[in-house]
């Protein structure tokens, strides 16, 4: 099952590659990983998106609060939260494809940043879902590129994940 | 005063206390070296090989239970500490290995004997340091023996670039420290222990499972106390020599692949398991699936919160110090007047004298062919289970475990994790060093000595009078075993052609040679040689060939299911899958 692990851990060099090593090392999944400081300079947030059963992801929480770096784990998953991904797609726009592309990000919500004779290039945020759903609402052979942040996610109501 | 990083290193290990520093210089710690030639404080071990320097270091630490500590150059030196620095991370053995890294300016350039120390060794460190400001150098030693010694201990690595080493800062050392993201637990939760103690109290068929964690976490007291004062039966893993003393009878010996038929017939019928500071490990209880065919409830006690349920699904976690958590146990279960069904409990026992009775470790005599087991039984009788012993890895290494009942922690010395060949005589350097009065004997085979020979020249430099029982059976024996077993007798390269003179070798470098091939000639050889307590005597004992480990669990079978020697091929309770209705075996 998917689950969304939230990280405080270490604003220290090297810190980052101790999670992804541990990840590689004992072979667990990453879906999708970011990271960033905090509004302390000295902590990062992470969130990784791995899946497994619920074993492998009990070891991971722990094998990740075994690491000196990491201050708190959260398990997302454990109760409500909000999940956000940003996503810059660059999509083909010419002739009659224009208004229908200018159509699908209203639909979906997302703004257009950049233009150009044969291009849009849409912003797009929401859950890793809605942004799949974009991709697949579209004509694939319209797509030129995509970039995508990786899932960003938060507790709602007063859970708080700080030191 | 501002004194040199060189400098700052020397009086960081000052003030930690530390003995012996075992190392190998080279250009980017030549400064440390030129402050350790000024102090006589500490001293310092120069080892023939970097493996061998962490090696000793290890075995520092564990004959002593103190932080042990190594020195290495960059490069080359770095990369040779490694196989050292991971066979303590798998033994959770606390260890402090200061490599040199090449100038902060130079980092990342390919230089002279460059490389990510810090990169190489994370996924086999507890954690691991690269310094690159003079100010944190003495936090970050500090932080390194805290580290290591405390929670689940285990080696870190301080990589010390050189221009840090020759930059002035004022020393001052930390008398304390904290880590806000570390806060190792210590006690353990006593709603937990209370719901244990009751399991315990319910218990049919229990069993005491003592791993490595009693030993690293000085808990044997303890252990002895659960053990004796509820008339319980225990078991040691290999890790748990000695927590539990091995010649008393509540004591079913070693279990695992390699442990005795009532140990690991224990370990799959009984009904209440306590595991001690054990991590159920695959040498240790095979297939999980297959340990947990047979009902139990497993109540598991350890340091570490990743070690619990791992491999096995357990019903009682209780995360602490292993001391401190027997400790409560007991109080609790004194203050609850808790107590067991003597009947139940007495029938269990009788199980277990029925399984023990059938002598699994019995082996047939030779009166031509020196039997490696009985070399070892000698080895016990002579020193009168009195000495460290540590070993290398293979058969010699299980015949030991075996044979030579540990009756005190600390006194067991072998790569139980990682299994390396060539830890033994390192090792040997390390605990005797640690033990100035002590008999030390390395248990080791052809093939392991072979893997780091070279420290006999280490032994003669600082007088280290060891003694190294080489069990020469011109084979890497147990993959021999192997092949014999499981690959049709094909030994592909296991045979160890032109073996070298070990008799002229421990001479040439200036030691006391034996060789030994008559099965008459072993007590008095090795009482000849634990006389010579100046000397380093190689024993270079000539043993059977063909002899194998038994009871031997292979791999994918059940603790139950074991390869047993021929001896008790007649033995009617084997293998029980016949009979798993366990009320008819009593």
């Amino acid at each position: 099952m998917r689950h969304i692990l939230s990280i405080l851990l270490e604003n220290e060099a090297g810190a980052l590659s101790r999670v992804v090593g541990l990840f590689s090392a004992r072979a667990y999944n990453i879906d999708s990983l970011t990271v960033a400081t905090t509004e302390d300079p000295t902590l990062s947030r992470m969130t990784i998106v791995t899946h497994g059963s619920e074993d492998v992801i009990e070891q991971i929480t722990k094998q990740l609060n075994k690491l000196i770096e990491v201050v708190k784990v959260i398990d997302l998953n454990e109760s409500e939260h909000i999940e956000r991904e940003m996503m810059l797609i660059k999509v083909r726009s010419t002739g009659k494809e224009r208004e229908e592309m200018k159509r699908m990000a209203d639909i979906f919500r997302g703004r257009i940043i950049d233009v150009t004779d044969k291009t849009y290039t849409i912003e797009l945020t929401g859950t890793s879902e809605k942004l799949n759903a974009f991709i697949e609402a579209v004509d694939r052979t319209a797509i030129l590129e995509t970039v995508r942040t990786g899932a960003s996610g938060i507790g709602r109501g007063e859970r708080i994940l700080k030191i | 005063m501002q004194i040199t990083g060189a400098e700052i290193v020397v009086r960081c290990l000052q003030e930690e206390g530390v003995e012996f520093v075992f190392g190998y210089p080279g250009g980017a710690v030549i400064e440390i070296y030129d402050a350790i030639f000024k102090q006589s404080q500490f001293r310092h071990v120069l080892v023939r090989h970097e493996q061998a320097a962490v090696h000793a270091a290890d075995a520092y630490s564990r004959s002593s239970d103190k932080v042990g500590v190594a020195l290495v150059t960059s490069g080359p030196g770095a990369t040779n500490a490694v196989t050292g620095i991971a066979t303590a991370y798998l033994d959770s053995i606390p260890l402090v290995v200061l490599s040199g890294q090449v100038g902060t300016p130079a980092i990342g350039l390919d230089a002279f004997q460059e490389v990510d120390m810090v990169g190489i060794t994370r996924p086999c460190v507890k954690h691991n340091f690269l310094v690159k400001d003079i100010a944190e150098l003495a936090t970050t030693i500090k932080k390194a023996f805290y580290l290591a010694k405390s929670g689940r201990p285990g080696p870190v690595v301080v990589d010390i670039p050189k221009d840090i080493t020759q930059q002035l800062h004022a020393f001052s050392y930390p008398q304390s420290m904290s880590v806000r993201s570390y806060v190792p637990v210590t006690r353990g939760h006593s709603g937990q222990i209370k719901k244990a103690v009751n399991l315990l109290a319910g218990a049919q068929r229990p069993l005491i499972y003592i791993g490595g964690g009693a030993v690293q976490g000085n808990a044997a007291d303890e252990v002895r106390e659960l053990v004796q004062s509820l008339g319980l039966p225990c078991t040691n893993t290999l890790m748990g020599l000695g927590a539990y003393p091995g010649s008393d009878r509540q004591c079913l010996g070693m279990l695992g692949m390699h442990g005795t038929y009532e140990a690991n017939m224990a370990m799959h019928y009984c009904d209440v398991l306590v595991a001690v500071g054990a991590r159920f490990d695959d040498r240790v209880i095979s297939v999980p699936s297959h340990f947990l065919s047979q009902p139990k409830k497993i109540i598991h006690i350890d340091v570490d919160p990743s070690s619990i349920a791992k491999r096995v699904k357990v019903d009682i976690p209780i995360v602490g110090d292993v001391k401190l958590v027997l400790r409560d146990m007991l109080e609790q279960w004194r203050q609850a007047q808790l107590s067991l069904d003597a009947g139940a409990l007495a029938g269990w026992w009788k199980q277990l004298e029925v399984w023990r009775s059938h002598d699994c470790l019995r082996f047939a005599p030779s009166e031509t062919l020196i039997k490696p087991q009985f070399v070892m039984q000698k080895l016990y009788e002579v020193t009168g289970g009195e000495a460290i012993i540590t070993s290398d890895v293979g058969q010699h290494q299980m015949w030991a475990a075996q044979y030579y009942r540990f009756d005190q922690p600390r006194r067991w010395i072998n790569s139980g994790g990682l299994g390396t060949m060539g830890f033994g005589l390192p090792a040997a350097m390390g605990a005797q060093l640690a033990n100035p009065y002590a008999t030390v004997a390395c248990v080791t085979g052809d093939a392991s000595i072979q893997m780091n020979i070279q420290e006999l020249s280490t032994c003669k430099q600082y007088h280290i009078p060891v003694k190294v029982v080489n069990l020469n059976n011109r084979y890497l024996g147990m993959v021999r075993q192997w092949q014999e077993m499981f690959y049709g007798n094909r030994y592909s390269e296991t045979y160890m052609d032109a073996l070298p003179d070990f008799v002229k070798l421990a001479e040439a470098y200036g030691h006391v040679g034996m060789r030994i091939e008559h099965p008459g000639d072993v007590e008095p050889a090795l009482r000849e040689a634990f006389a010579m307590k100046e000397r380093l005597v190689f024993l270079d004992v000539i043993t059977d060939q063909s002899e194998n480990v038994f009871p031997m669990v292979q791999n994918g079978k059940g603790l139950n299911q074991m390869d047993l020697p021929p001896h008790m091929g007649d033995v009617q309770d084997v293998p029980f899958e016949n009979n798993r209705d366990y009320g008819n075996m009593c």
